[in-house]
């Protein structure tokens, strides 16, 4: 087969360490971090998002380089979006 | 595979002519499939955009209407939409392996879990409606700042808040409903053996529409449910 099987047990140690960082996020948000509160939940977020992406969404075993640069444009544009925009209405003296 | 692709063309009925063989023609719908996954993440990107600013600007009004939301069934839900991800990533292993039964049994438990999620959700939105947390002429949000107990939450900045909030689970909530809708149909094609480990495209590509919504609610949860709670 020319396609990549991954095997169940990868996919059972994903989705068990997504469940528990599940609970880690719900966890740390009641605890005191000030402004790391923030940070930690998009950090773990971010760790589960790429999980999904590289495993589950097979881009880590795709053989098709331009489905990876489709995914990091992807993510570079919204960045681009989300960082722009943040620098502008961050730095305003209003 | 050693055939020439003039005698693969007969081999498998699901090859369409422009393509050479099999594999490229999974390799070219997988592309795509990622290009139109990339276009729905600017547009849940302009909402998460929106939301970010607000968030900056009205952060302890934020905070308030945040900790309304059942943090409870917000992780249920988590945890549902991430059982569901791994019976999709398992009913696309079966199909590579050329198990039919386990395909079937996998697309199920997808539906079933993804119809679960869309329950509670359900539920959530009725006691946000009971609390008139719903934005428009009757909406009403009684709190305080949760740092400091005697400063009572600004009507409008709580408003916006639920805006966002019904806009966002609400666009991901509608994903939803169309990948239960995608997940029926190959629930019936997977039953009559439609998807083989030559010709499973459909499968796959539904499956990283599902991950795709998946990954929008791992975002939307620490986002609107876990704001400002600590004690």
């Amino acid at each position: 087969m020319s396609e990549h099987v991954v095997s169940a047990k990868t996919y059972i140690a994903v989705w068990l360490t997504l469940l528990v960082l599940t609970g880690v996020t719900a966890g740390v948000a009641f605890i005191n971090l000030g402004p790391f509160n923030t940070i930690v939940a998009l950090v773990i977020a971010t760790f589960k998002a790429l999980l999904v992406v590289l495993i589950f969404m097979h881009v880590k075993y795709t053989s098709e380089k331009m489905v990876k640069v489709v995914v990091v444009s992807a993510v570079f544009f919204l960045l681009l979006l989300l960082g722009l925009s943040l620098a502008d209405y961050t730095t305003r003296l209003l | 595979m050693a055939d020439s692709p003039i005698a693969m063309e007969h081999h498998n009925p699901a090859l369409k002519h422009h393509f050479a063989d099999m594999e490229q023609q999974r390799e070219a719908s997988s592309l795509g499939m990622w290009l139109f996954l990339a276009t729905e993440i600017m547009f849940f990107g302009g909402m998460f955009c929106a939301y970010l600013i607000y968030r900056l600007w009205y952060f302890p009004d934020f905070g308030a209407a945040s900790n309304s939301l059942d943090i409870t069934l917000g992780a249920v839900n988590t945890a549902v939409l991430i059982c569901s991800s791994l019976t999709v990533v398992m009913a696309v292993r079966a199909a590579q392996l050329g198990k039919r039964q386990q395909q079937v049994i996998y697309l199920a438990l997808t539906l079933v879990l993804g119809l679960a999620f869309l329950g509670v959700k359900a539920v959530e939105w009725t006691s946000k409606f009971k609390e008139h947390h719903i934005p428009g002429p009757t909406f009403n949000f009684e709190g305080s700042i949760p740092s400091h107990p005697d400063q009572p939450v600004d009507q409008h900045h709580a408003q916006i808040f639920f805006s966002l909030y019904f806009a966002m689970t609400g666009m991901h909530a509608l994903h939803m409903v169309i990948g239960v809708g995608i997940f029926s149909y190959l629930l019936y094609h997977a039953w009559k053996g439609t998807y083989t480990p030559e010709y499973y495209t459909p499968l796959e590509n539904s499956g990283l529409y599902w991950h795709f919504v998946d990954i929008v609610w791992i975002y939307l949860f620490p986002l609107l449910y876990l704001i400002d709670r600590k004690k």
